[in-house]
């Protein structure tokens, strides 16, 4: 069976790069009591909870949520967490969705969070084995040279990661939860950063961040009572595929490709670039802009950063992409996905403040993660589907 | 209502020691069992659950992935749980109904580090880990408030470890254990080492359908009649440890009543008397006929194989209503009970 | 001036004896039993400490006195970098004006925020929280508290976990044939693509691959990174991370090219591992030290496009 699901409360804290003002547990509480305030509900109303994050190794603590079943209301309630990387904040998001669609719950709350600062990302994301097969590590150092094959492929010019940098900080700059703020930030300022990861300069790269982003999802039933405007889901899809194979595509990888297809397919949708108003989509890395808009299918493939360069993503053009500021400007690894979802629904729902989208009505949400082979997405609209 | 039932479940012939398998080469031939046995090469939806800290290394989802054959890409996703849990997930997705198929899978090694402690990073970071009560400490604590209210005695733990050992011996599977010694003396009174679920490497898998593509793919389906999974508090200090009213809300839920088999993922003895309570599950169900997680307790695949036994019970006509459960966190904080029939129509 | 100076002592012996009235007496009555007490002025404040009368009009105050604290927020502060022996603490420290909670009016006192140096530390700022430590022997003094120190906001969590690790089958084999200086793979049945390193499976098609392939140990560059962050592996900064695709594999492995300045280094490029010496192999793909340019010419990009 397949019921309506709707967004009717949204919450998020604010990101930092150390929110030492707060536990585990405050923090994920403090998005959580937001979204629950924004649905107008109380934690006995919420039937299931369901949470995701990015590895354990960041906190040090093995399956945080058993620690935090009480804080997030769970006693006695269905509790499960989901962790599939960079992408689990989708992945979460959906898992939560389809506990409405399948008719199982009326409302459930879904929430991500990572408290990196607890430890240091790096060393989290890749402890090495004393047995390895690999002879380098870093996130940098292993999508900077897919970087450079788009580059290659497409003949883009090497300014481009720089405007996306620009344009997702501009935007940072109307969010209040965003983490990154760089008052009058320009080409120039970005050009002066250093190279990290040549073709990758220091702010052409995410920060590393504390926080949480929930959601309350609910049945159209539950939904009538909402005080604030829902956002409907009008489809949701998830795509791995293996990390290395022979003639693996890592600059558009298939994966992201179905996953679109069939997130459209959904919606309905068969020119994403016309059709939705707006795309709030995980780019951690200056020039994975480009590389998404044609991986998901928003251009002809090589044409990506023409879209970029010409200002079609920018809150201002026909198809703005990361209107809250993105992954560049926060990034609280396992909750980066969920924001985006959020942030797709904040639009649909009118409620971006800002940074709102004029007259957005549907809206693409986009998650991936481990070595750009998992990914997530949903569309979400003003509209009942 | 979606029919929906487990047609094909596999495990690993569980070790004590490390096999000399990566996880990755220990879960492919069980993923290889199961669409053998159903004729499937692809599935609607897979869902596994693993934990990265076994591996001491982030990321053990990942290159269990590559056991799967995911190419083309294939609709996915994966909890940081027993892989119960996957099941449920997975439960819910065709419940939705837009894919009739799904694969399941769990696995872990507890040979690759000292699990009781490791757990310890499982607790509350700021009042319990810093104190480091390891599992079987905290287990042992739940075993008192038990004995202590239900008047149960250390026997009686005694004979949970026996019969689970006996029935451990006749199953292919599961770690071939002695008998309780009777001198064996206490590893963390009232726990004796009999008393507490053996290290254990293994996997398992499991393939779900719905409607009649089950009935295509199984010649008797084990049906999920119904599937509920609850939590418990935390923290030991503000719950009844006696008993567990998660897994009683969760077997009420998904109707443990009238059940023939129960697989209860008990990981130490006094927990099978603990969940039995919260079950209702009276003297003439057949508890664990597996030899249970006390003969064969592979970390994250445990709780799955759980269902899976009581499903191939199901399968093979020897029972037609079982149930099968999965426990996670500390003292059983976590319960998911699902139970299964055959023959619905 | 005089070319001398002569010690000189005033002391009165055994020390003054201040009665406190019963205002300054209930404040370290109450500190002497580990509390911290106000009084409330005709006006509705609280003073602490308490004196007789209300600073503010002289009128006197109530006789309602009330348990304020046990935290307080810093208002001011200076920092002492040079303790002098009259001082509570004899390493450096803040002296603070503290507004206990419930409080109207600040307590001075030291402040041990448990670091030292000439500069402040950073976390001491106006709106710090802070407790009273108090000591363990009490007389009834403003000094039965030893100093105030921070509200605990952080602790350091050590953790360690032990592992014993096992290669599993196929990279146990792989990591074999790195100690003999060769680099093996396995070919898929199924798909007859040439994996490097062997997983034991073909990760496209799900399924178990046995046939052993040595491959060669040149390649030619996919694309690759200029890194500036220091890696331990790397020998300098910048250093290139680069995909290898070995002559006879099908899959390009990340590994570091070197010999060669990271400006120079091309897409296309041909590479040959630059081993260690031999007695230092062991069963690692450390041996290989990292790849260089071997001088032929560069493979077209069209021809390694689909390997990235």
């Amino acid at each position: 069976m397949t019921e309506r699901c709707a967004v009717i409360g949204v919450g998020q804290t604010a990101y930092k790069t150390r929110r030492l003002d707060v536990s585990i547990a405050g923090l994920v509480r403090e998005a959580a009591l937001r979204a629950l305030e924004d649905a107008g509900l109380t934690w006995t109303d919420i039937d299931a909870v369901v949470v995701g994050k990015a590895p354990d190794l960041f906190e040090g603590v093995i399956m945080p949520e058993t620690y935090l079943a009480d804080a997030l209301g769970a006693r006695g309630k269905p509790m499960m967490r989901v962790h599939t990387a960079g992408s689990v904040g989708g992945s979460t998001g959906i898992v939560a969705a389809n506990l409405i669609r399948s008719g199982v719950h009326q409302r459930v709350l879904v929430v991500a969070w990572e408290k990196q600062s607890e430890s240091n990302a790096t060393w989290a994301l890749t402890v090495d084995r004393p047995y390895s097969a690999s002879l380098v590590v870093g996130a940098g150092g292993y999508f900077a040279p897919h970087i450079r094959a788009y580059m290659q492929r497409s003949n883009a010019p090497d300014h481009i990661g720089t405007l996306v940098a620009v344009k997702d900080r501009e935007n940072a700059l109307k969010n209040p939860y965003a983490h990154l703020k760089i008052p009058g930030i320009s080409r120039e300022m970005v050009e002066m950063t250093p190279m990290l990861w040549e073709p990758l300069r220091y702010l052409e790269t995410c920060p590393s961040s504390d926080g949480a982003c929930a959601m309350v999802l609910a049945s159209e039933d539950a939904a009538r009572s909402a005080p604030n405007p829902p956002a409907w889901v009008h489809g949701t899809a998830m795509r791995s595929e293996p990390i290395v194979f022979a003639g693996r595509d890592t600059v558009s990888p298939r994966a992201g490709i179905d996953c679109a297809a069939d997130v459209y397919a959904q919606a309905g949708i068969t020119d994403p670039r016309a059709e939705l108003d707006c795309a709030e989509v995980y780019v951690p890395f200056s020039w994975y802009e480009p590389m998404w808009l044609e991986n998901l299918g928003f251009c002809a493939e090589g044409e990506g950063w023409k879209l970029t360069e010409n200002g079609a993503t920018a809150l201002t053009g026909d198809i703005p992409w990361n209107p809250s500021g993105g992954v560049l400007s926060s990034n609280p690894i396992g909750a980066s996905g969920l924001i985006r979802f959020a942030e797709a629904a904040l639009q649909v729902r009118g409620m971006a403040g800002e940074y709102q989208v004029d007259g957005a009505r549907r809206a693409l949400g986009h998650a991936y993660g481990g070595g750009a082979q998992f990914f997530a997405m949903w569309i979400v609209g003003s509209d009942r589907p | 209502m979606t029919d929906i039932a487990v047609v094909a479940f596999a495990q690993t012939t569980h070790t004590a020691e490390n096999a000399g398998l990566s996880e990755t080469e220990m879960l492919l031939p069980v993923i290889q069992q199961v669409k053998a046995a159903t004729g499937l090469n692809r599935f609607g939806f897979t869902c596994s659950g693993s934990c990265d800290y076994l591996e001491g290394a982030p990321f053990a989802f990942v290159s269990a992935l590559d056991a799967v054959g995911a190419w083309p890409p294939i609709a996915e996703s994966h909890v940081e749980m027993d892989a119960a849990w996957a099941l449920y997930e997975a439960w819910v997705e065709l419940k939705h109904g837009v894919v009739d198929t799904a694969l399941v899978y769990g696995f872990g090694k507890s040979s690759q580090t000292d699990v009781a402690e490791l757990l310890v990073q499982q607790l509350d970071p700021y009042y319990l880990a810093p104190l480091g009560p390891d599992q079987v400490s905290l287990a042992a604590l739940q075993a008192r408030a038990h004995l202590d209210r239900s008047g149960a005695k250390e026997d009686d733990l005694r004979a949970v470890a026996a019969r689970s050992r006996a029935a451990g011996r006749d199953n292919p599977y599961a770690l071939h254990l002695d008998d309780p010694a009777a001198d064996a003396g206490y590893e963390v009174a009232p726990l004796r080492p009999h008393d507490v679920a053996p290290r254990t490497d293994g996997a398992a898998a499991i393939v779900l359908a719905s409607g009649d593509r089950a009935r295509e793919l199984c010649e008797r389906p084990a049906w999920i009649t119904g599937i509920d999974h609850r939590a418990d508090a935390h923290s030991p200090g503000v719950r009844d440890l006696s008993r567990s009213e998660s897994a009683r809300l969760a077997g009420e839920r998904a109707g443990a009543a009238g059940v023939e088999v129960a697989e209860l993922h008990a990981q130490f003895s006094h927990e099978e008397l603990i969940l039995r309570e919260a079950l209702g599950l009276g003297e003439d169900v057949l508890v664990n006929p597996s030899g249970g997680a006390l003969s064969a307790n592979p970390p994250m695949a445990a709780g799955l194989i759980r269902i899976g036994e009581a499903a191939a019970r199901i399968h093979s006509g020897a029972a037609r209503r079982a149930l099968g459960h999965a426990s996670f966190g500390p003292c059983l904080q976590q319960n998911l009970v699902c139970v299964l029939e055959g023959d619905r129509r | 001036m005089p070319s001398e100076t002569t010690a000189h002592v005033l002391e009165f012996p055994g020390g003054y004896t201040r009665s406190v009235g019963p205002v300054i007496g209930r404040f370290l009555t109450e500190l002497r039993s580990g509390r911290v007490v106000g009084v409330r002025t005709a006006a509705g404040r609280v003073l602490v400490p308490p004196t007789e009368y209300d600073p503010d009009t002289g009128d006197a105050v109530t006789d309602e006195f009330v348990e304020v604290g046990p935290a307080g927020t810093v208002e001011s502060w200076s920092w002492v970098p040079n303790p002098r022996a009259t001082h509570p603490l004899d390493r450096p420290f803040a002296w603070a004006l503290i507004r206990m909670d419930g409080a109207d009016t600040a307590l001075l006192h030291a402040l041990d925020l448990g670091e030292e140096g000439p500069e402040p530390p950073r976390r001491l700022r106006a709106g710090l929280r802070v407790r009273p430590r108090f000591r363990a022997e009490r007389v009834g003094s403003v000094r039965d508290i030893e100093c105030f120190e921070p509200e605990v906001t952080m602790y350091v969590a050590p953790t360690r976990l032990e592992y014993r690790l096992h290669p599993g089958r196929a990279l146990d084999r792989f990591l074999e044939g790195m100690s003999e200086g060769r680099i093996l793979g396995h070919r898929c049945e199924v798909c007859d693509k040439v994996l490097v390193p062997m997983k034991g499976l073909c990760p496209m098609d799900g399924v178990p691959t046995t046939e052993e392939v040595e491959v060669a140990d040149t390649g030619t560059v996919t694309t690759f990174a200029v890194n500036n962050i220091p890696d331990p592996r790397a020998p300098e900064v910048p250093f290139v991370s680069a995909y290898i695709l070995l002559d006879g594999a099908d899959v390009a492995m990340l590994a570091l090219v070197s010999g060669i300045p990271a400006d120079q280094v091309r897409l296309g490029m041909r590479v040959r591992a630059a081993w260690k010496p031999r007695e230092e192999w062991g069963r690692s793909i450390g041996n290989i030290r990292w790849f260089e340019p071997t001088g032929e010419p560069d493979v077209p990009f069209d021809a390694i496009k689909d390997y990235t």
